[in-house]
Parts: structure tokens; C-alpha cells; sequence
């Protein structure tokens, strides 16, 4: 049969769906399907998906509830001075709309989600909730040989959901499958940065979040549908400036705000959100052992972030060098309010691009921030005088 | 004109061992002034998971930025600092321990005493249990571009135990990573022996510490172990762990506790004796230092004695059976690294404290929710709720700062200390009708 | 037979309950805090016990058989009249002060037509006083310092426009002479005070002669109950400095949660919400405080975030809850920052949205702060007593309602008219229980 390639639209229209429903409906659908399927969900920041599809479950990126999620029970757990994402993430489990979740596991990125992982012990015994320790030690003999054996105990933790032994060969597969989803977020990545009037952020972003829930090969195809369809859209470039915005890996901006961003004037041609989805820069290799090729690529290929330990190099040094690869006119910080690694970061990224001299302006939102009036000032009138600095004689 | 003479200020009770730990300190930030001089290598490092013992076993110094933000609160220097860190970027919103050194940074890097505190020629990040330290000294690694950086990361016990592979990659980074840094970087050689003598010493000093935690066991506690803990740790979770000048230290306040106890005495508080112990309590997680004896006199004041605290933990769970073991230097310190309260998980966090409810017969527990703090904060609330429906004890629930003296609110805390203990009172009096 | 009495000298009103031996609420007294408690307690105090006099006062005409066919207008008269004595002497002793502040030495210039011009706007006080007092239902809940603050400023307009003295110099007179007069207790006695109101009731009421001597047979009975007070305790904001030994003085989470119970024996949670805190109490079975929370450093979710609201909508606060009760399309608003509330609405209001959607919004908002502490304090339990000023807004009561039936299913919701006196009576009965040697 063939399968005619949906619209532009249609994309638009059924990713954003998905990214409303909290109730995580395409999880419970695809479970339904066969008894013996699983869906494991994980937080921000990086999760090596290949380990859990390779033991034949779906991966399920959980990114907070955004902007449409009431706060009941989830503020009963975390004081005022601590982010939001953990307390949406706690609402959406408190109020049921994880069920379809039969693990979780919570990526080393900070205490606040690394403490997550023992409250999820505490409130739901019955699920299997994990940590998951990175390296900071780059020496592949020393922590390269301990991420190996954290991905060890990961894959014999989820051996026991299904009861199915890990084997190597599904990993090869599933990494495979990966390599390919990754190439194309690269695809609409550097598409984006070419040609920013044809890829606005709103769909990339939403086309990323999408990824998080989707079954990888439908979320592969889906990629390719938009690549493919979106180059005849009649769309035409405007007189914008080129930011990269960094701070929001974790506890995500709402789509109003990346909205706010492009219309007040800004061409987003790089960010961090949804990092999971092209955290691995380079394919991962197909070949010897799956397990090391993934702990190889950790330590060779994987992005730069707020949450990697970077002892010598200076801190902004990849951030220039990807103002510079995306010819962007300027960086926006958008850190969620109380992220300690993104503030943390913040004031030293500010000095590198002083000391360079790339502009940059920054705030703080929420992933429930409801008005955008300062922001749209502030972002216009940063582009604004950008334009105004490039047309200076 | 002249200036009436001022009024003398009320006389400050103190245990002997405080004039000696006092004492020790100021030798201590003397000797860290005078390293350079005397040709000494300087390491700063974070105190829990410290690695004092190996620093000592080659000859360099230890800095610990969070004492030194810690005593600069305690002394009323740490508001200018967050604020000049402030202006220079950093947010509101994050760490004040971090804020109040780079503040201290900022202004010649005086320390606590007066004294200079020279640059590092290392950065020991022997991040054990929180975040933020990596943050912290990639900061100071800017500033301090001629700094080593070495790295030991201490995986989280996030299952609840410590796996062999993770004390396996610790004393792997020792051996490999940081015993050859320092040997390049201090130029003496690794003597396993030198670092044997520290681990026996520390061992020695730990009964001693032990000891005064679990002397608050009796009625009354002659020790409170949350305002007076964090004396009481002092020597063992700092520069000092592994000296003679240690386990003196801790033959002392056995002595003293000793005494108190063959007395059934109470503890001694800022302003004498303790009267009465009416409240026994647990408290969770680390004090407010700008404001420490205001917050402590909230305490002594009503009668309410902390009979165990967790902050006293984060340097080690001594209480709980660990002992540096001379006879397995790199595990001992790997096993050490781990054990950390900071590193321990939540549920296992929840049985600790649980226990201490029990163990240390207390009316109820308090938790100091430390805006700074996420190890610590993250998870509190969800802690306080499972340890009542454990315990069936009544919790309470503050909130303050380390070292930013805007959070801490006196009325606001005296209100809900007072209001705690009333219902502890109402609680016990229809318990007996 | 003593009474005991409890005051909550909370951050804008203080309270004053006074309970009999079967702790039976005989006295109310509220009055708005001002900077020194102590008058504050004490005015609070006095009020509460003319009010006893005034119950036992109906009591005695209910039950006098000359006079139970008109008690309730006759009554009714009878305290207006006794307020306007109060009142008017109040305003006397304003007067007396403008008239003091105006012969200050740099003032000495103005001072004759000031004198003229304060004695005219204050003889136009009194007269509207007389007038206002006599209608059938006078509004008790506003503080003398409201009442005559606006008609003050209303006069002193009119006068400086037509004596060309400066309306700030007016101004500044009265608001020095207001603390002072705040600030000190009411020099008339109860007897002092209802003699001239049954003279006056005497003179005007269609009463017979014989109704008139029952009248002041009864009335000189309930003056000449003595109300001694065997024991008092304080609680509220302002506890700590209240003039009272320590073991007089309670906590507001303790006083709230017994006082609830008093008014609803099945309460198990209650919620307050005030103007400068939040508090959600579980309660056992007899009263006594389980577990609590307060809202933390946030004031978020607080009554006192309303008032920037109304404020910054040029409302009264009691007009918000009304107005926001006519949203057709509420809007949602997920912060309750009350430093961004301003900027939140005003952003809102260009948006286009109606005033009444953002302010159902807004009560909603705050009903979540109080819904997650009310989880954090333990969830809610049949029967849940909802306390404090917002618990007269009709939006925040609707609100509520709807977010407890969809999270924790039907439950009974109690709000007592008197709700504002909860802490009060908890107060008044912990000082019996403490003369009953139980704590």
C-alpha cells in the first residue's frame, strides 16, 4: 500500500497533540497492543533510549506539564525556592496520567532530579524508578568502565520488567535505529540554521517533543514526511536576527514563549531543548560490543551542557564555537527560575562572550510562566539593536 | 564629645573543647596564610568525602571554601559577599555558599580570621553528594587559571547500598588519577605508610566522636547534638581528621561530656547550663550561621534539646559503625567518600532518620529547609510526611538560608518553634489524660 | 461566675471573644490593629464585653414580658443609640485634638480661621453622625477611623476650597490627630454610655411609661453584671508582644484549630487564610492540632495578594469575589506572585480579557496555593472548616468548593459567620482549659 507523506500542517497538527496530551494516550495505545509491551519513562537530560528499545519497550520522555497542568498535590512536595519541573512531574504521577509508566529512570543532572529518583521510590513502590550516574570522569578506564557497569545494571533492571534477558544483538538494532532518528534531527537542525524562515522553531520544537513519546522508527518517518515536505512551503525569509538560545535542557520554556521569541524578532538557529534527542553528536558505532560503543560515545560525542563537569577548557568555549558554526547574531540565556546548573553556568558563558564579543541577554521563565509582555519587550529590543548594529556603516 | 562607655557584653558560656577547637582554627587559618611561605601546596576541597588524610599524607594544605563561607557567616561578612557576587552575574536564585566565596574572592580573598588565604594549586573536587560543587569550582578554576583540577567523582547511592563497582571506580581514580596528581604537583612521593599513621589516628579521634553523639542517649542529654553537633564535629569533618591535634580534641570533650553526664547535666548553651530538657528532638538538615545563636536560643529558651541531627552526618555516618580502616587505605576512603549523608538516597535518608526518632527516644523532629541546599531540600517535604506516618511523631517544617542572612526570618521561625512545640505539649497532655 | 476571655491580635483587625463557664460566646469585640497593641487588646477587650452587656441586655428584654413584643426594633435602636454616644464621643476628642495640633507654634498664623474651619467641619461630622446612627441597620464593621476618615476628607475639600486654607495642612492635622486618638482607650464607661442611649431611646421611642421603667429596670440589671475575667490568653500575629504572662499566650495554629472545633465538632481540617499568612490545621477528634503548614517565605496566595489586586484595580477588597462570580470565560493564571500580580493583570487587561474572567482566575489561583498546603499538611478530612477574611469571598469559597469536590470528592464545608473570631475563641477556651489545670 502506499503511504501518501502527510502535510506540513497535518505535522504540525499531530505533533502538537501529542505534546498537549498529558495523559500520555499514545503510550497506553501502543502498550495495548500486546500484553507483554512496557513503556519506561525518563526525565531530562540525556537517557540512552537504545537500552531501553532494545529490550523492547518504549522510551518515554517526561518533560514536566508544561503550562496546562494545575499544581494540586505536586507543591506539597517541593518548596517555593526549588524549580517546577519536579512538581508537574510529581502531579502527572499523582494524578495518574503515568500510569502507562512502568519505570522511570532519572538521569544524573542535578540534585534536585537525582533526589526525584528516591521520592518516586517512596511514593510508588511498585514501579521500578532508577538513577542513572554519568561520568564525570572522562579516562575511559576510569569512567568509562563505571558508565559501562551503571548501563549493566540499567539493562538487568529493566531484564526484570519484562522478564526477557538483554541481548546484544537487539542493542546493535536499536542503535542503528537511533543513528538514523539522530541524522535527521541534524537534518532539521542545519535546515533550521540555513534556513530559518522555512523551519520556525514553534515546529521543530514541537517535532523534537514528539520524539519523545513516539516509537523511534514512527518518529524517524515523520522527520523525513516534514524534511521532505516542508522545502516547497511557501515561505518567505524575514528581516530577523540569529540567536542560540541556551539554559532551557531541563524544565522546558512553554510553546508560548518560543513563540514570543520568534515573533518579537529571532531566528532560534540552535538550542538546548529536548538534549536527549541529539545529546550523541556522531554516529554510534554499529559494530563490536553495543554497550561500549555507547559508554565510547558518551565520552567522545556528546554535547556540551550544563551538567558536564568541564575542568580545564573554559566553559563557553563550545558555545562560541557554535555561535560561530550557526553565524548566529547573539545568544539568549533562558534559564528556568532555581536551576542551579544553568544560573551556575550562566555568569561565566556572559563573560566568554564579553571577552568575545558576541551580544547576549538574559531571563528566567517558568515551564507554567503565563505572560510574556517583559520577554517580548526585552527580545525586541535586543534584536532591535542588533539590526541597528549590523546596519551601522 | 565623648562616647558613654559600652555596656560590656553578656558573658558567653563555652565548653573547654570549644576554647580548643577555637584555638586549633586559628592555628589552622595561620597556618594556611604562612603555606606559601613555607614552601606548602595548597588544595581546596569540599568537606563532605573529604580527603584530608591523603592531603596530609602529602604535606599540602587543605582550604574548604564551604568553611570558610560557613565562618564568614557566622561572623556577619557573608551579606556583602553574596551581594558583590551578585553584581558581578550570579543569580538569586542559586547556592550562597558559592556566592559568599567568590564574594570573599572578590574582596583579596581575606579569610574568616583576617588572614590571606592564598591561591590553590589544586582543586580537589572530590564531589560527593552534591551538584553544585562541580559548578563551584569550574567557577573558581576561571579565577584560578594555574589550578589543577582533579577530579574524584563519588557515585550516589542511588539503589540504597554501594555497589562494588562503584568503590571499585573510586579506588581506581585514587590510584590512577589523584595519587599521581598530587605526587606531580606537591613533588613528594606516595607513602602508603604516612597515610596508614593518618587513617589510624582518625580512627582513634572517631570513637571519640562517637562517643558524644551517642551520650545524647541519656536523660537528660548532656550534649545537644544539632547547635552543639556542629561544634562537636568540627575537628573530624575539616583540616584536622587524622592529627594528634584530633584525637586530643576528642579526648577532651569525652572528658567533658564525662562530666556532664556523672552530673546529669544538661548541655551548655551560649548563655550557661541548660534548665530543664522538656522537648527531645531530631532535627534534618544543615543550621542557619548568620543567625546561629538566635536560632539556638529559640531552642534552649523553650526547653528543647536536639537529641540527633543529620547535618552532623555530612561528614560521615561515624555513628552508624564506619571506622577508617589503616589496613585498607584507598577502600577505607572510597567506603568513606560514599557513606556521606548527602549521598545516601532518599528511603535510606528516611530509615536514618526514623531511627534516630526511635533510637534517641524523641518527642518529634524538625526540618530546616536550607533555600541553598537542593542535596538536602529536594525531597524534604515528601520525608517529613512518611516519617510522621512512620512514626506517628509530629514534624515541623522551617525554612531558612545558610549563609544569606535575607532568608532568615526570626519571627517567623520563633512562631512556628513555638507553635510546634504547644502542640507537642497539647499532644503529650491528652496522651497522659 | 467567671469568664475568660481570648484575643487575636492579628496583623489588620484584633479579636476579643468572652466566654461564660459553659463556654457560651457572650462578647465579640473587633477593632482595626494599630501600631500599639496594647490598645489595640484593650479596645478589642471592651468591646467584647459591652457586647456581653448587650447580650444579657436581650436576654432580659426577650424574656420581660412589657417589653418582649418590641425587642428586636427596640433593641436595635438602643444600640445605635449606644454606639452614636460612643461615637460622638470620639469625635469630640478628635476635634479637641485637631483643635490642639492646630495651635502649634509655626501654625500660630492660621490658627483662628483653622479653629473656625475645623470646629465647622466638625460640627458637620456630628451631624451626619446623628443622622447615620439613627437608620435601622448601621454598619458595625467599620472602624471609627474609616468612617470618619472619609467624611473628613470629603469636608476638608469643601473647606479648603471655600477658606482657602491648604488641604494638605487639613490633612496632615487629621492624620496626626487620628494615631492619638487611635491610640488611647475610650474614656466612657458602658454606664455612662447607655444611660445617655436609654435617655435619648426615652425621649424618642413610642414607648408607655411603663415600658420606659422596664426598659431601665432591665438595663440597669445587665449594666450591674460584673464581667470579671478569671483567666485570659492571646494569640495571633502579634502574640509576642501582647501584654500577657507566657503562659497566657498560645499559638495561632493551636487557638485556630480549637476554635474550629468549637463552632463545627466534626472539623478535621481547617484552612485559614488571612492577610499576611495561610494555615492548614488537621484536628483530632477534641480539637487538638495534629499537624499544620504555613505558607513559606512566599506570600503568595495570602488575602494581603487581593489587596494588591483590588488595588491595583482601584476596587474595594470586598468588591473583588462579587465581581469576579460574574466571569463568563474565566482565564487562567498560573501565577500567584504577588510581585508580578500587578504586571500579570495589567498584561491581561490590554490582552483583551474581561476584568471579571482575570479576577476568577486569580481567586482560583490562590485556592491552589491553599489546596497545596492543605496537601502538604495531610490532604483533607471530613469535615473541613474553612477560616479567615477570604473565607467572605464568595469567589475563593466557589473556587474551593470545586477544587475539593474534584480532589478529595464531597465533603461538608463549613464557614461560620464568625468565622473571623475563630482564633479568638480557641484563645478563650485554652485560658479555661488552662484554669482547669490541663496544660
Amino acid at each position: 500500500m502506499t503511504r501518501l507523506r502527510p502535510t506540513v500542517a497535518e505535522i504540525v497538527e499531530q505533533t502538537l497533540a501529542l505534546y498537549e496530551d498529558l495523559d500520555f494516550s499514545y503510550v497506553r495505545a501502543w502498550k495495548s497492543k500486546s500484553t507483554s509491551r512496557r513503556a519506561v519513562g525518563f526525565m531530562p537530560v540525556y537517557m540512552p533510549r537504545e537500552i531501553i528499545h532494545a529490550a523492547g519497550m518504549l522510551p518515554v520522555g517526561v518533560m514536566g506539564g508544561g503550562d496546562r497542568l494545575d499544581i494540586i498535590k505536586g507543591d506539597a512536595y517541593f518548596q517555593s525556592y526549588l524549580c517546577h519541573i519536579p512538581r508537574s512531574t510529581i502531579e502527572l504521577a499523582l494524578s495518574h496520567r503515568l500510569d502507562s509508566l512502568d519505570g522511570m529512570v532519572f538521569p544524573s543532572i542535578c540534585d534536585v532530579i537525582r533526589n526525584l529518583s528516591g521520592m518516586w521510590k517512596l511514593l510508588f513502590p511498585e514501579k521500578m524508578a532508577r538513577y542513572l550516574d554519568f561520568p564525570q570522569n572522562f579516562d575511559p578506564a576510569l569512567g568509562g568502565r563505571f558508565y559501562r557497569q551503571e548501563l549493566e545494571s540499567l539493562r538487568s533492571a529493566l531484564s526484570e520488567l519484562n522478564a526477557l534477558p538483554p541481548q546484544d544483538s537487539a542493542l546493535t538494532h536499536s542503535i542503528c535505529l537511533f543513528n538514523k532518528n539522530r541524522r535527521l534531527v541534524k537534518a532539521l537542525y542545519d535546515l533550521r540554521a540555513s534556513k530559518p524562515w522555512l523551519v520556525p522553531t514553534y515546529e521543530a520544537y514541537l517535532l523534537l517533543r514528539a520524539g519523545n513519546i513516539l516509537d523511534v522508527e514512527e518518529h524517524t518517518q515523520l522527520l523525513e514526511d516534514y524534511l521532505v515536505r516542508v522545502e516547497s512551503e511557501p515561505r518567505k525569509p524575514m528581516d530577523n536576527i540569529r540567536v542560540i538560545v541556551v539554559g532551557s535542557f531541563c524544565e522546558q520554556p512553554p510553546l508560548g514563549l518560543i513563540l514570543t521569541l520568534e515573533r518579537a524578532g529571532c531566528y532560534i538557529v540552535d538550542d538546548d531543548f529536548v538534549l536527549a534527542s541529539r545529546w550523541i553528536t556522531a554516529d554510534i558505532s554499529k559494530t563490536g560490543d553495543p554497550l561500549e560503543a555507547l559508554v565510547e560515545a558518551y565520552l567522545k560525542n556528546s554535547t556540551f551542557h550544563s551538567s558536564k563537569f568541564e575542568g580545564s577548557t573554559p566553559k563557553w568555549r563550545h558555545l562560541i564555537e557554535q555561535v560561530k558554526a550557526r553565524q548566529a547574531d547573539g545568544v539568549v540565556f533562558a534559564a528556568p527560575s532555581f536551576c542551579d546548573p544553568a544560573l551556575l553556568d550562566q555568569p561565566q558563558y556572559e563573560k566568554g562572550l564579553e571577552e568575545a564579543g558576541i551580544a547576549h541577554t538574559t531571563f528566567k521563565y517558568a515551564e507554567n510562566t503565563g505572560q510574556f509582555q517583559n520577554i517580548r519587550e526585552q527580545i525586541g529590543t535586543f534584536s532591535d539593536s542588533l539590526k541597528l548594529w549590523s546596519e551601522a556603516p | 564629645m565623648t562616647t558613654p562607655p559600652a555596656a560590656r557584653p553578656p558573658e558567653i558560656h563555652k565548653e573547654p573543647s570549644m576554647l580548643l577547637q577555637k584555638n586549633m582554627l586559628a592555628d589552622y587559618f595561620t597556618r594556611v596564610s604562612k603555606a606559601r611561605e613555607e614552601g606548602k601546596k595548597i588544595a581546596y576541597t569540599f568537606v563532605p568525602g573529604n580527603l584530608t588524610e591523603l592531603l596530609h599524607a602529602f604535606d599540602v594544605v587543605p582550604v574548604y571554601p564551604e568553611i570558610n563561607a560557613l565562618q564568614n557567616g557566622m561572623r556577619k561578612r557573608s551579606a556583602k559577599f553574596i551581594l558583590d557576587a551578585e553584581k558581578i552575574g550570579h543569580s538569586e536564585d542559586v547556592c550562597t555558599y558559592v556566592k559568599a566565596d567568590l564574594g570573599m574572592l572578590l574582596n583579596g580573598n581575606v579569610g574568616p580570621t583576617g588572614e590571606i588565604i592564598p591561591e590553590p594549586d589544586i582543586l580537589l573536587l572530590s564531589y560527593t553528594g552534591c551538584f553544585t560543587f562541580m559548578k563551584w569550582f569550574e567557577i573558581l578554576k576561571q579565577h584560578y587559571p594555574k589550578a589543577e583540577v582533579v577530579m574524584l567523582q563519588v557515585p550516589y547511592q542511588g539503589e540504597g547500598t554501594p555497589t562494588p563497582a562503584m568503590r571499585e571506580y573510586i579506588v581506581r581514580q585514587l590510584r590512577e588519577s589523584v595519587i599521581p596528581a598530587f605526587e606531580r604537583i606537591s613533588g613528594h612521593r606516595f607513602e602508603e605508610d604516612r597515610l596508614r599513621e593518618q587513617l589510624r589516628r582518625s580512627a582513634e579521634a572517631e570513637e571519640g566522636l562517637v562517643f558524644a553523639l551517642q551520650s545524647a542517649r541519656r536523660r537528660p542529654s548532656p550534649i545537644d547534638a544539632y547547635f552543639g553537633g556542629v561544634y562537636y564535629i568540627g575537628p573530624m569533618f575539616t583540616a584536622f581528621r587524622g592529627t594528634p591535634e584530633c584525637v586530643d580534641y576528642y579526648d577532651t570533650l569525652r572528658e567533658e561530656i564525662q562530666n556532664r553526664i556523672d552530673a546529669h547535666a544538661g548541655p551548655i548553651t551560649p548563655e550557661g547550663p541548660m534548665a530543664e530538657e522538656k522537648y527531645r528532638l531530631i532535627v534534618e538538615g544543615p543550621p542557619n550561621w548568620t543567625h546561629f545563636r538566635e536560632f539556638w536560643k529559640l531552642f534552649y529558651d523553650e526547653g528543647a534539646v536536639v537529641v540527633a541531627s543529620t547535618y552532623t552526618k555530612v561528614g560521615g555516618l561515624y555513628d552508624q559503625g564506619f571506622r577508617h580502616n589503616p589496613d585498607d587505605p584507598l577502600g577505607t576512603l572510597a567506603d568513606y567518600c560514599m557513606g556521606c549523608y548527602t549521598n545516601l538516597n532518599l528511603p535510606t535518608r528516611v530509615e536514618l532518620i526514623e531511627k534516630y526518632i526511635r533510637d534517641f527516644e524523641a518527642d518529634g523532629f524538625l526540618i530546616n529547609s536550607i533555600k541553598s541546599c537542593n542535596s538536602f531540600s529536594s525531597g524534604q517535604l515528601l520525608i517529613l510526611r512518611e516519617l510522621e506516618r512512620r512514626t506517628g511523631k509530629p514534624g515541623g517544617f522551617f525554612e531558612s538560608d545558610l549563609v544569606d542572612p535575607r532568608y532568615f526570618s526570626a519571627a517567623n521561625i520563633k512562631n512556628r518553634l513555638e507553635s510546634y512545640l504547644q502542640m507537642l505539649d497539647q499532644r503529650r497532655s491528652q496522651a497522659v489524660a | 461566675m467567671g469568664y475568660t476571655l481570648g484575643i487575636d491580635l492579628g496583623s489588620t483587625t484584633t479579636k476579643a471573644i468572652l466566654l461564660d463557664a459553659n463556654d457560651r460566646i457572650v462578647g465579640r469585640g473587633l477593632t482595626n490593629t494599630r501600631s500599639n497593641y496594647e490598645v489595640a487588646t484593650a479596645v478589642a477587650e471592651s468591646e467584647a464585653k459591652i457586647n456581653a452587656h448587650f447580650t444579657f441586655l436581650k436576654e432580659a428584654v426577650d424574656s420581660s414580658p412589657k417589653l418582649s413584643s418590641q425587642a428586636a426594633p427596640l433593641l436595635n435602636n438602643l444600640e445605635n443609640r449606644f454606639h452614636l454616644v460612643q461615637h460622638l464621643h470620639r469625635v469630640n476628642r478628635l476635634r479637641r485634638q485637631c483643635l490642639f495640633e492646630a495651635a502649634a507654634d509655626r501654625l500660630l498664623p492660621h490658627q483662628p480661621r483653622l479653629t473656625t474651619v475645623l470646629n465647622a467641619l466638625f460640627d458637620q461630622i456630628h451631624e451626619r453622625a446623628e443622622r447615620s446612627f439613627s437608620t435601622a441597620d448601621v454598619d458595625r464593621s467599620r472602624f471609627f477611623r474609616d468612617i470618619v476618615g472619609s467624611e473628613y476628607m470629603a469636608l476638608a475639600e469643601e473647606q479648603s476650597r471655600e477658606s482657602s486654607i491648604a488641604l494638605d495642612l487639613l490633612m496632615g492635622l487629621y492624620d496626626k490627630s487620628i494615631l492619638v486618638e487611635e491610640n488611647q482607650v475610650l474614656d466612657l464607661s458602658f454606664v455612662e454610655a447607655i444611660q445617655q442611649a436609654v435617655e435619648a431611646a426615652g425621649e424618642s421611642e413610642t414607648l408607655t411609661r411603663v415600658q420606659q421603667k422596664a426598659l431601665r429596670e432591665v438595663v440597669e440589671e445587665a449594666a450591674s453584671q460584673t464581667l470579671e475575667v478569671d483567666n485570659m490568653v492571646g494569640t495571633g500575629y502579634g502574640r509576642q508582644r501582647l501584654p500577657f504572662r507566657k503562659d497566657q499566650i498560645r499559638s495561632e495554629i493551636l487557638c485556630h484549630g480549637l476554635g474550629a472545633h468549637y463552632f463545627f465538632p466534626g472539623t478535621r481540617t481547617v484552612l485559614d487564610i488571612g492577610g499576611q499568612d495561610t494555615k492548614a490545621i488537621q484536628v483530632d477528634s477534641q480539637g487538638i492540632v495534629t499537624s499544620f503548614q504555613m505558607n513559606d517565605r512566599c506570600a503568595a496566595g495570602c488575602g494581603r495578594y487581593l489587596g494588591y489586586i483590588a488595588d491595583e484595580l482601584n476596587l474595594g477588597l470586598h468588591q473583588l469575589g462579587p465581581l469576579a462570580l460574574q466571569a463568563k470565560r474565566p482565564v487562567r493564571i498560573t501565577s500567584t506572585c504577588t510581585v508580578f500580580a500587578g504586571a500579570e493583570l495589567r498584561e491581561r487587561l490590554s490582552m483583551g480579557d474581561a476584568r471579571e474572567d482575570i479576577l476568577d482566575g486569580l481567586h482560583r489561583a490562590i485556592i491552589l496555593r491553599a489546596m497545596s498546603l492543605l496537601a502538604r499538611s495531610g490532604g483533607i478530612t471530613d469535615e473541613f472548616t474553612f477560616t479567615g477574611g477570604v473565607a467572605k469571598n464568595p469567589a475563593a469559597v466557589r473556587a474551593l468548593t470545586r477544587l475539593v469536590e474534584e480532589n478529595y470528592g464531597t465533603m461538608k464545608i463549613n464557614i461560620h459567620p464568625d468565622s473571623i473570631f475563630t482564633g479568638a475563641v480557641g484563645a478563650a477556651l485554652y485560658a479555661r482549659h488552662t484554669q482547669g489545670g490541663i496544660a
